[in-house]
């Protein structure tokens, strides 16, 4: 075959309401080839496929498919011109049977009519083409993700996909399913297709991938081949630590002083869940800041979500100041004094279009229920005092909290979980989003909470901050707790190399 | 398994109810009994079909009802007073009535309106149209009515298929063919299970919706020329709320109401159900007739906790499957690589 690469992207420019998302990218994609596309949050991994396959327009920039230059508008076009995306939600129609998914839109007919049969049979030569013997007649929401996963594949490959761009396929899937989606991604490259692998998963990166790519804050940053990256060298790439800024860092690095960590106030002894958390260990004591390190989807808000009851573990268990207590959901961790600020402020988090006091006084309220309604007054009070306590600007507590800026309304947030008064607070990506100025007063503010003897855990991808309060820093890598560092051995360095280390073969889950 | 498991229950319960009416009542066992339940069931039957396509394409339709009573007039005043032939009549409402639906579909798809609103709105304009062509009932007294209703095919031990009964059937008969067996079938499956994913899968969304809601009009009319063949009449007042009699008899048929799957088996016997109960209360002579709304109001409890029932089961094996999903995907050949 010619030299010319399969997929070429040149400086791919894409903005969103004055913020550069994604600032002249350059791509290149063989045939044949598995592409890792890694990156933390907020790289721009997600508008780069969106921009790439025409779900967003781009502002600059050119796509050349086996040098055809190509603009898609959509993912149809995109899809038609040979490019297919398969994301982590599978987007097909689980109440249709897996022959109609895999034909939809174009069914063999004769005089009008489908013909059932030979579609079904098709389909099963085009699913064992993939080492997949199932009942094609069935709905594909009876199958697991993993086989949905495929079948939306097939459909891709079908469609007469040459690149095939697959979203974090492997987020939901467990270690046997991981490995027979490979076997059908080695076997597509061995047609000469280039498939683009998103994924947060490090081990997976090596097992599979030909290449890396590497995007930080919509840039490219690195672009090489996977046996010659080493992974300490790739989280810090990812991260945007250099080693020599790293040294002179962890020099100046002031280490606040401790007074001595209380009773413990949480443990939770082999808590996990199949297929979503490796089981973890850890205790959080009063006036302690533990915090939880790891790149992005390395488990890092799974656990806080386990501990706080959002899900259902299924396996291990917690103690509240020594006492073995059941968290079945969110109401009872409030029940039990627990707060959970979560990551997506926005979304999760703030009711942007009530006022600061109503936002403040949500989770005090809930946890008292509807029939004891705070009086105004105390609202009022317990709002006055935080605005004081934690400098939220402008002091109006009548201002819709939308209007405050990133920082603020992050106080406010923080304001919410301490009006009930907790006994642990969980603090997910706290300085997200907030300007530098803000950052500090967060982290000062961590740190003075914690001397009130209030018990946090803290999860940031900031690896200097989590080194600046924390008392304790549990590390994660792929949904599993890979380390602990305690106070001496708290460095960027000591974390980053926990990330990277080689880990042994992942240890299968019990099913 | 379970998705058939409603019909199933349907088929159990249609069974059960004419075995008890028959222990009672003997002349359940004859085909005179047979040939009034579809004849009764007929004009229900033929818009509970159009219902069908719209509620499994994810949908509601209000109107139905409204058509049917504006059709009856429609044919009344076109056949007694504009001396428009019958058949010509017939064929101008079909047509009238398809391009009211599709208008409806298009309004749905194009500014993405909820249907329960869009119907809800297209019911008062058909109702109101009705009226404003005439306040009151007017008799038809064409010949073509008179031969029409003596029409009917003789089934052993003296029941009657009338004309109409067969055009009901007729229409089950292809309406589960294009549904089951056709693209668009397909299509209106699709849309029920999701319109955004069947519209990123290349289907072209706005056709099909603006069909499915053209075919349930066009069903209505049919429905309403049947009527009017029935009583020699048109009437504005015909057919209030039989929208809500056609959901109920899809619902009872196993059809989600959230779309998405059903079928028109289901529907078939959710219409007998309610003619049989409606037969029932007609033989016991003592009970008040509309006992056969409160039956059907249990029965639409019933079956509504049964769907969610069996869609809660399905879920939990589906977790299940998940679990152990390793076992059933591959061949061990795979596995390597």
């Amino acid at each position: 075959m010619s030299d010319t690469p399969l997929l070429s992207v040149r400086g791919l420019s894409k903005s969103f309401a004055g913020h550069q998302a994604l600032a002249g990218v350059d791509f290149t994609l063989r045939r044949g080839e598995i592409h890792a596309l890694l990156g933390e949050n907020g790289a721009g991994k997600s508008t780069f496929i969106k921009t790439l396959t025409g779900i967003v327009r781009r502002d600059a920039g050119a796509v050349w498919l086996d040098g055809v230059a190509i603009a898609p508008r959509s993912a149809e076009e995109s899809a038609r011109a040979g490019i297919a995306t398969v994301y982590q939600e599978v987007g097909l129609l689980p109440n249709l049977t897996v022959a109609q998914n895999l034909f939809l839109g174009r069914e063999p007919t004769r005089f009008g009519l489908v013909r059932g049969r030979a579609m079904r049979q098709r389909t099963s030569e085009r699913l064992a083409e993939f080492g997949l013997a199932i009942d094609v007649g069935a709905p594909l929401g009876s199958f697991p993700v993993a086989v949905q996963h495929l079948v939306a594949i097939a459909r891709a490959v079908d469609l007469s996909a040459r690149a095939l761009i697959l979203d974090e396929p492997t987020a939901s899937l467990d270690t046997h399913e991981v490995t027979v989606l490979f076997g059908v991604m080695r076997r597509l490259a061995e047609r000469g297709i280039g498939i683009v692998f998103v994924t947060h998963f490090l081990e997976q990166v090596y097992a599979i991938t030909d290449r890396i790519t590497v995007l930080r804050n919509g840039r490219l940053v690195t672009e090489r081949e996977t046996a010659f990256f080493p992974r300490l060298d790739l989280v810090r790439t990812m991260l945007g630590h250099d080693i020599a800024e790293e040294e002179a860092r962890s020099e100046t690095a002031p280490r606040a002083q401790r007074i001595g960590a209380g009773p413990p106030v949480l443990r939770a002894e082999r808590l996990g869940k199949v297929g979503y958390l490796r089981p973890v260990d850890m205790t959080v004591a009063r006036g302690e800041v533990v915090g939880l390190a790891g790149l992005l989807g390395s488990g890092r808000t799974e656990t806080a979500r386990l501990l706080f009851g959002a899900e259902r573990p299924d396996q291990g268990r917690i103690l509240l100041d020594g006492r073995p207590t059941r968290i079945a959901n969110p109401r009872d961790a409030l029940r039990h004094r627990l707060g959970y600020c979560p990551e997506e402020r926005k979304t999760d988090g703030i009711v942007a279009d009530l006022t600061v006091r109503e936002n403040i006084v949500l989770a005090l309220q809930a946890r008292k229920g509807p029939f004891r309604p705070l009086s105004r007054a105390a609202q009022d009070r317990i709002t006055r005092d935080f605005i004081a306590k934690l400098d939220i600007r402008p002091p109006d507590p009548e201002r819709p909290i939308g209007l405050l800026s990133g920082g603020n309304q992050q106080k406010a947030l923080l304001a919410r979980w301490l009006a009930t008064e907790p006994r642990l607070l969980i603090l997910d990506e706290p300085t997200r989003g907030i300007d530098v100025g803000a950052h500090a007063e967060i982290i000062r503010l961590i740190r003075s909470l914690c001397d009130a003897g209030l018990a946090l855990l803290v999860i940031s991808s900031e690896l200097e901050e989590i080194v600046t309060y924390s008392d304790r820093v549990i590390v994660m890598r792929d949904r599993a707790q890979v380390a602990e560092l305690a106070d001496g051995a708290i460095d960027v360095t000591a974390i980053l190399r926990a990330i990277a280390a080689e880990a042994p073969a992942p240890v299968p889950e019990p099913a | 398994m379970s998705r058939n498991l409603p019909v199933l229950v349907a088929a159990l319960l249609f069974a059960a109810g004419y075995g008890l009416c028959a222990t009672q009542y003997p002349a359940f066992l004859t085909t005179r009994v047979v040939g009034n339940l579809l004849t009764d069931g007929a004009f229900l039957g033929i818009v509970a079909v159009g219902t069908t396509f719209v509620i499994i394409a994810g949908g509601i339709d209000l109107s139905v009802g409204s058509v049917v009573g504006f059709t009856t007039v429609f044919l009344a005043l076109a056949i007694e007073r504009w001396g428009i032939p019958p058949l010509a009549a017939f064929g101008i409402v079909l047509a009238a009535a398809g391009l009211f639906g599709a208008a409806m579909g298009a309004l749905i798809h194009v500014f993405d309106m909820p249907p329960f609103i869009v119907t809800l709105a297209g019911m008062f304009l058909a109702r109101g149209a009705g009226f404003l062509l005439s306040t009151e009932s007017v008799p038809i007294n064409a010949p073509l009515y008179g031969a029409v209703s003596d029409l009917s095919l003789s089934l052993p031990g003296g029941g009657r298929l009338t004309l109409t009964a067969g055009i009901m059937l007729g229409v089950f008969l292809v309406g589960g063919v294009v549904l089951r067996a056709t693209r668009f079938g397909a299509t209106v499956y699709a849309l029920g299970g999701s319109r955004q994913t069947t519209a990123l899968m290349g289907v072209r969304v706005g056709r099909n919706i603006v069909a499915v809601y053209a075919l349930s009009s066009l069903l209505a009319a049919l429905a309403g020329i049947v009527f009017s063949l029935d009583t020699a009449s048109g009437t504005p007042l015909s057919a209030v709320g039989v929208e809500l009699d056609a959901i109920a008899a899809v619902v009872i048929g196993g059809t989600l109401l959230s779309g998405g799957q059903g079928g028109l088996l289901g529907t078939f016997l959710g219409v007998m159900i309610g003619g049989l109960i409606q037969t029932a209360i007609t033989f016991d002579g003592t009970l008040s007739s509309w006992w056969s709304k409160i039956a059907t109001g249990l029965l639409l409890f019933a079956f509504i906790a049964l769907q969610q029932g069996s869609v809660a089961l399905a879920g939990r094996s589906g977790r299940r499957a998940r679990a152990s999903a390793g076992a059933t995907v591959v061949r061990p050949a795979e596995a390597r690589a």
